[in-house]
């Protein structure tokens, strides 16, 4: 079960990293031509393609007999909402989020950057040892 | 008079949770025990949210000898074999009291159940707003965020501002932007993710969760806003500590400083301005370590928890 879900995921993004990198709009022959993976059946392209049109990750248009996919947003766009939404920046804490450290700025960050220095003096952050 | 008596002690507890929050906020001894410190105000909030409740509901119940729950019981007793509306008539009879001060009691009355009303739908809508964010995260994860051997198990997406956050639930996942990578060397990571991984084990977003709710629904507060701050930074204090059992404290400490000071040009915003000071506190804490407090202080504290939220539900039962 695991694993289908985590197939799909990798399908759904493997298309959209097609559809990001075309600027025009792709037909589902045209998507499973441009996927790495060339032996994908074309149903589930289609599906798939299907799947991140009615989520809203994909636009579809007529035409012709065909459909043409095309990203409903850029990539920057999604990337930004995602950390945007986890570093609080929307203002509220829908997600609830915990966080490694927030941003520290004037006097407060001064600070830390003395402090930062002590440490390195006593030896330096040990690099190797992850 | 044991309703009207019960009342006072409950509106002594709800009211008495304000001063115990503020003391809390302002002492020095949570950052030597976090989870203590963490479970005496979950204690604090419940007590004083039944207190205040129960308060007004048992001003404007004509319970006369009886607790608020058993008068609530009898009141539905009452109301199944009589119907709706000889039940007020049965007030008049019993207290007699005057018209003000019967309106006053129906103010009470519906002041509690309009409490308990919104303390319960703040609850909710927090869960469901952050389940739904929370979703709406996972899937954009699945379509945008990779690997990388630098830091096993964890997810990384192309974004240029350090950026490291856990993503609760059944399937958790640790969330770190490229920034992060190019930011901090491999201890710092590894001490990164193990702050992290303690965050999603203890599930400190369910902690957080209630905090955040009430500071959201009262956002005048400066109560729910202090509370929300310390708890938050008492969460933070524990998953370091939890960190360190398996990394060195300059790791932790570097990437912390690193972190804070990388990104100070993206901020500027009300909700990280308000969080002024907590970086440089974690910071201190972990170059100067402070004493956990002896067992016998946190056994006494968790008892005062304990008896904490005991005397209100007691109150309101017996």
């Amino acid at each position: 079960m695991l694993t289908t879900v985590n197939r799909l995921g990798e399908l759904e993004r493997a298309i959209m990293d097609v559809l990001w990198e075309t600027d025009t709009a792709l037909t589902v022959r045209e998507v499973s031509a441009r996927l790495t993976e060339r032996n994908l059946a074309h149903t589930t392209v289609m599906t798939v393609l299907d799947r991140l049109a009615k989520k809203g990750f994909a636009r579809r248009k007529r035409d012709g007999r065909a459909w043409r996919y095309c990203p409903s947003a850029t990539r920057e766009t999604y990337v930004a909402e995602l950390m945007l939404t986890a570093l609080d920046q929307t203002g509220d804490r829908t997600a609830a989020l915990t966080r490694f450290a927030q941003s520290v700025s004037g006097v407060e960050a001064d600070v830390l950057r003395e402090a930062l220095e002590v440490i390195e003096g006593d030896g330096g952050v040990d690099e190797g040892t992850g | 008079m044991k309703g009207l008596a019960d009342a006072a002690l409950l509106a002594v507890v709800a009211i008495g949770s304000v001063p115990g929050a503020s003391a809390l906020r302002q002492a020095s001894w949570p950052r030597r025990s976090p989870a203590a410190a963490i479970l005496l105000w979950q204690a604090l909030g419940l007590a004083g949210g039944l207190a205040a409740v129960g308060a007004l509901v048992g001003l404007g119940l004509p319970g006369g000898n009886t607790s608020v729950v058993r008068s609530v019981l009898h009141l539905a007793t009452a109301f199944r074999a009589g119907g709706v509306f000889r039940v007020p008539v049965t007030f008049g009879a019993a207290g007699a009291l005057p018209a003000i001060l019967e309106a006053f009691r129906l103010a009470c009355l519906a002041a509690g159940l309009a409490l308990l009303a919104l303390l319960c739908w703040v609850l909710v809508a927090a869960s469901a707003a952050a389940v739904h964010a929370r979703r709406r995260q996972r899937v954009l994860l699945t379509l945008l965020a990779h690997g990388d051997p630098k830091v096993p198990g964890a997810l990384v997406v192309d974004y240029p501002t350090a950026a490291a956050y856990c993503l609760p639930g059944l399937r958790s996942k640790i969330v770190v932007s490229v920034g992060t990578l190019e930011l901090l060397g491999r201890g710092e990571l590894a001490a990164v993710l193990a702050h992290e991984r303690a965050h999603l084990r203890e599930r400190h977003d369910l902690v957080l969760l209630p905090f955040t709710a009430l500071r959201r629904a009262f956002p005048r507060s400066a109560m729910c806003a202090g509370a929300d701050r310390s708890v938050a930074l008492l969460v933070e204090m524990l998953a370091d500590d939890h960190a360190l059992r398996a990394r060195p404290a300059r790791e932790l400490v570097s990437a912390l400083v690193r972190f804070g000071t990388a990104g100070a040009c993206a901020t500027p915003n009300g909700a990280l301005a308000a969080a002024e000071g907590e970086v440089a506190a974690r910071v201190a804490r972990l170059l100067q370590p402070v004493r956990p407090l002896p067992a016998i202080a946190v056994a006494a504290i968790c008892l005062g928890a304990g008896l904490l939220v005991a005397t209100p539900v007691a109150l309101l039962i017996i």
